[in-house]
């Protein structure tokens, strides 16, 4: 079968995420309820958001560095302005997408490294969401609040917007004309050049989506939260890195999953609960997560070695 | 004006510099309809640039450029794309991790809507049973999962495929070099239909009967230029590679050299025979490009070479023919690449002896003639055949007894060839080993003794008199009669 | 005149002029009533940034990708356990040393065996280990803060000829390091596997030693910025790696040494060092809010990049 190695690109991030539900399940059966799960998966839905977001950024090869501060910055524009003033809130976030994209063109017309603009990026954006919140507070608009509060029947409003977010990354991004040409920045940018498309204009709309998915995760984040603060999502970066990696995605050649990285968003996320129902002394829960992370690779690798034995007989 | 009266696609008087390299200087070139021109010439003669420069990819230095006798002002991969140019790679020219059908939406922007998959798989689909019947290829397939030889055809009929436009002009650039002999020949079928349909091809190959048997007209080049150009029919094998110019004449006569004693370098290969190489032996690898030749140096060089510890007198030293990826150093003088691999051989107490190095440079500057002012000038400032020299240098001045070379000689001139030659021949003399894969039939003439690769296996070896070109084809595609 | 082109050539040299400027803009402010003490506190501070900088510039010249993501986790963890076992006595300082250095070697070999092993990219293995380095600190550290040893205080907080002890002691490092970069095989080799990997290899360069060794050497610099550290400010605290992470990559970037690999130099992680303490003095001397401070370090960081970006911009 050719066309299974996508399907084998999903297999490792749905097997680790059935195995650590399992687990939950077994430690703390209570878990298996509406409410159980509405616990469980609340946070997923802002860090599968992120991680689509970096999952765009990395689909051109590129790294984003400034993905904590900036969905922290977002949250605290819309826990003030988008709240208090919401026409200047969404120029501000407007303006926010937009400088994403002319980063994706400034990144490639002057040739830089995308690592080191972010990281500088990151400071910016830390920044001024110091400047809009000093100190935490603000309060979440009442909309954002309801959307991810409702209570909709059969299962909680996370298990339902967490594949809502698959459907539409993959929709843009697997079916797709743009997300054709996006992924095939990474896979082989000289094709694309040679076609006569503009990579330009390509790069500044996987970068403008990219920064359109991160401001929804900042929102997300907020309407949970209620208030926000300059530090509130500083994790986001390296756990959307983490999470593309656990959904299959790779680092480099356009090879990326939205599903799958919806996928490894929820096992992060599911992972924090499982370590600390397992009663890890909270000391280790930092080092559990490294340690699962590591696992999974290395699960990857072992995996990738058996597809490629059994392509080459 | 245009020179040729009804010509699609015209290039005047194109010079073309890189640097210091003159790659094009003064090469025309009309395209006509119903008409296949076969471009041949050796590496390095400038035939890859002239595609570039007429698919777009490059601006010439100098030179017009012509579409249906209409000068153009400005030209691009746009404007060449708009004007039924379409053009077939010798690099891979597909994304690997997309599938065919979503390949061919970035080979056909004009692709839009929410039914371009299915139109894109339409149109694939037909120009690959059209050029291939029987190919067997599923257009849902990641590209990524595909053979050499299907890539190949794949991109292959991405080129002849239409969807808003048709294709009026279409290059091929050694189009049949990873194809067996059955397709190739379904490939230069359908090469027919084409032009018969009023159609151009720019075919290049280096497979001289490909071009006689059809081409209308044959353009040679040789260092830059036009050498000759005439209706095909002209030609014999003969008079065609007359005009090329042979890059071997000087050194005919074969070394009586036979190696004695137990091999210096073995390696056993999961099929097929396995290698080995005497002291002072000049072994060469042959057969079809990427069946397996690199990999087998590379296998050799990983054998006898620690990535983990230094090594003291290294065994093995490596000449890289692609030297751009994994050859030259681009940030370095011209002396720290040519030092590279032997410094343990120019420290004083620990520390670099910055003299002796400078010593050692100057040394093989004038032994190898690498033409430079001055050795501290950054490599990049190097013609690419002086580059080469470089890195021969640096193998050569190793104390390794045995040097490997990766096809070392593309984009060479003939010049620089000769004075390679020339060293390899004293150093093999002198008892030096070494194992040379080409892709110019030619140097394998240099060789003592020569393995045939298909499909990464060695599937023959010749000795002596026996290295001929047809022998070494004819053990590339069929292998099972000469192996025995 | 030819020697002067040769200086302006130098990539490090602009990251003095900018810190220099910075240093008369923040005297200027103050009349100059400041100036010995500023001079000290930067030459102190830099310090700190001079040890984790040159160990990042040795991983960040083994080519694109290459970066070291456990320093915080590292320093954190070095000065934990070197301060624990000493346990505020003189004569166990010989061995808090050796185990700061034991802390730095086993991290550089954690960290290049998931590399090789896992073949991941260095910041995610990295990122892993310094997951559970964080982990280890906070199991040891346990919220105590125990004090260094007197002397080691003493030693770390005061000078020698007007010079503070921590600046003399980067600049032995520094010297060190300038030779291992520009005058060892192993130097060459770093910044033959930095510009291609691949033909480093194919030019004879063993190139997973190098790596390993690399990363080593970055872990244990780290590790000893950590153990000064907490010496200086007078005990481990479970955060007080945190800002040196942006900071090593920081002054990488900005004292001019290639991104991309291949390319380092070691003048310039002082002259960015400075300058980043600098640039935070003067914003605090003009009053400027902390997110002020945080925009113009981001600012500075994408400047220096672009400019340093212009000789290489895409050709076409």
């Amino acid at each position: 079968m050719r066309r299974s190695s996508d399907t084998m690109r999903l297999l490792v991030p749905v097997l680790s995420l059935a195995a650590l539900l399992a687990g939950v399940f077994y430690l703390q059966p209570r878990a298996m309820s509406y409410t159980g799960l509405n616990l469980l998966f609340n946070l997923a839905v802002p860090i599968a958001l992120a991680t689509v977001a970096q999952m765009l950024i990395m689909a051109v090869n590129d790294l984003d560095l400034s993905m904590g501060t900036f969905v922290s910055f977002v949250a605290c524009v819309t826990a003030t302005f988008l709240n208090d003033t919401p026409l200047l809130g969404i120029a501000i976030l407007a303006a926010s997408i937009a400088v994403y994209a002319i980063l994706g063109v400034v990144i490639y017309l002057r040739n830089l490294p995308a690592i080191v603009v972010t990281l500088g990026m990151s400071f910016v954006w830390g920044g001024l969401a110091v400047l809009i919140l000093p100190s935490p507070g603000g309060e979440a608009p009442a909309w954002a609040r309801a959307i991810m509060t409702v209570k909709p029947p059969f299962a909680p409003v996370a298990i339902f917007a967490s594949v809502l977010i698959a459907v539409v990354a993959h929709m843009i991004v697997m079916r797709s004309s743009l997300g054709v040409l996006i992924r095939a920045l990474g896979g082989n940018a000289k094709t694309v050049e040679r076609s006569g498309t503009s990579i330009l204009k390509i790069r500044a709309l996987a970068y403008g989506l990219a920064g359109l998915f991160a401001v929804l995760a900042g929102v997300a984040l907020v309407g949970l939260a209620t208030s926000a603060d300059a530090n509130i999502a500083l994790r986001y970066t390296l756990l959307s890195i983490a999470g593309v990696i656990l959904g299959g995605g790779e680092f480099i050649g356009g090879r990326v999953s939205p599903i799958g990285a919806v996928i490894g968003a929820l096992t992060l996320t599911l992972a924090g609960s499982f370590l600390s129902f397992l009663h890890i002394s909270p000391d280790w829960q930092i080092g559990a997560q490294g340690a699962i992370l590591i696992v999974v690779l290395a699960l990857r690798l072992l995996l990738n070695r058996l597809e490629s034995r059994g392509a080459t007989r | 004006m245009p020179l040729a009266p009804g010509a699609l696609l015209e290039v005047q008087d194109v010079v073309m510099h890189f640097g210091e390299v003159t790659a094009l200087d003064g090469v025309s070139l009309s395209i006509r309809p119903g008409e296949c021109i076969g471009l041949v010439g050796h590496n390095g003669a400038g035939k890859s640039t002239i595609v570039s420069v007429i698919n777009g990819g490059l601006a010439p230095s100098q030179g017009r450029i012509l579409a249906d006798g209409q000068p153009l002002a400005s030209y691009g991969i746009t404007r060449a794309r708009a004007l039924g140019l379409r053009s077939v790679f010798q690099e891979l020219a597909l994304c690997p991790n997309l599938t065919i059908v979503e390949n061919a939406r970035i080979a056909h922007p004009e692709l839009k809507g929410w039914r371009w998959r299915a139109e894109a798989r339409r149109i694939i689909a037909a120009s690959l049973d059209q050029i291939f019947p029987g190919h067997g290829i599923d257009p849902g397939a990641q590209v990524g999962t595909l053979s050499i030889a299907e890539r190949q055809m794949v991109e292959i009929a991405m080129a002849f495929s239409n969807s808003a436009s048709a294709p009026r002009i279409v290059i091929l650039d050694e189009p049949t070099s990873s194809l067996d002999a059955g397709l190739a020949a379904m490939l230069l079928a359908h090469v027919r239909r084409f032009i018969a349909a009023g159609g151009a091809i720019l075919l290049i190959s280096h497979i001289l009967d490909e071009i006689l048997s059809t081409a209308s007209r044959i353009v040679v080049m040789k260092d830059g230029k036009v050498v000759a150009e005439r209706p095909a029919a002209e030609f014999t094998p003969a008079s065609l590679v007359e005009a090329m110019g042979s890059s071997t004449r000087e050194l005919q006569g074969r070394r009586q050299a036979e190696s004695k004693g137990a091999p210096v370098l073995t390696l056993d290969l999961p099929n097929g025979q396995g290698f080995h190489a005497g002291k002072g032996e000049i072994v060469g690898l042959a057969g079809l490009g990427g069946h397996g030749q690199t990999e087998m140096l590379l296998a050799l060089f990983d054998a006898h070479a620690s990535s983990w510890w230094p090594a003291r007198g290294p065994e093995v030293a490596f000449v890289a023919g692609d030297r751009r990826s994994n050859g030259i150093f681009e940030l370095w003088s011209i002396l720290k690449n040519t030092t590279i691999a032997s410094l343990d051989d120019l420290t004083r107490r620990g520390l670099l002896h910055r003299p002796v190095e400078a010593a050692r440079g100057a040394e093989w500057k004038s032994r190898i003639a690498i033409r430079t002012p001055d050795l501290d000038n950054p490599i990049l400032s190097l013609s690419g055949g002086n580059q080469q020299k470089v890195l021969f240098a640096r193998a050569l001045s190793t104390r390794s007894p045995v040097v490997l070379m990766d096809d070392p000689m593309r984009g060479v001139d003939i010049g620089t060839k000769q004075e390679v030659y020339r060293i390899i021949r004293a150093e093999a003399e002198a008892g030096r080993t070494f194992v040379w894969y080409s892709t110019e039939m030619e140097e394998m003439g240099l060789c003592d003794r020569v393995y045939v690769f298909r499909d990464g296996a060695i599937v023959a070896e010749l000795k002596g008199e026996a290295i001929t070109e047809k022998a070494i084809l004819a053990a590339s595609f069929k292998g099972e009669g000469a192996a025995a | 005149m030819n020697a002067l082109n040769r200086l302006l050539s130098r990539p490090w040299l602009w990251s003095f002029a900018a810190a220099l400027a910075v240093w008369i803009a923040t005297v200027a402010v103050t009349a100059g009533a400041s100036s010995g003490g500023l001079t000290d506190a930067a030459l102190t501070f830099a310090a700190f940034s001079v040890f984790v900088g040159i160990g990042q510039m040795f991983v960040i010249t083994l080519g694109p990708g290459n970066v070291d993501l456990s320093v915080p986790a590292n320093m954190t963890l070095a000065g934990t356990v070197a301060l624990k076992l000493m346990d505020t006595q003189d004569s166990m300082i010989l061995p808090g040393i050796l185990v700061t250095l034991l802390v730095g070697l086993c991290i550089g070999l954690a960290n290049y065996a998931l590399i090789k092993a896992l073949r991941i990219p260095p910041i995610i293995a990295t990122l892993s280990t310094s997951f559970i380095i964080q982990s280890a600190a906070i199991w040891t550290n346990r919220g105590l803060r125990i004090k260094p040893p007197p002397v080691l205080a003493d030693f770390a907080t005061s000078s020698t000829f007007f010079v503070p002890n921590m600046a003399l002691l980067a600049l032995l490092v520094s010297v060190l390091a300038w030779v291992l970069l520009n005058h060892t095989i192993f130097g060459r080799w770093i910044a033959a596997i930095g510009q291609s990997m691949p033909a480093a290899r194919m030019a004879g360069v063993p190139v997973d030693g190098t790596r390993l060794a690399t990363y080593v050497l970055c872990a244990i610099l780290a590790a000893v910025n950590g153990f000064l550290l907490s010496c200086f400010s007078g005990g481990a605290a479970l955060n007080m790696g945190n800002e040196y992470l942006l900071m090593s990559i920081a002054v990488v970037v900005i004292g001019g040494s290639a991104v991309a690999g291949g390319d380092s130099n070691v003048p310039g992680i002082w002259g960015a060092s400075l300058l980043m303490f600098l640039i935070v003095s003067m914003l605090n001397t003009y009053q400027f809010e902390a997110g002020y401070r945080l925009i113009m370090t981001g600012l500075i960081i994408i400047a220096v990049i672009l400019v340093a970006s212009g000789r290489q911009a895409r050709p076409r």
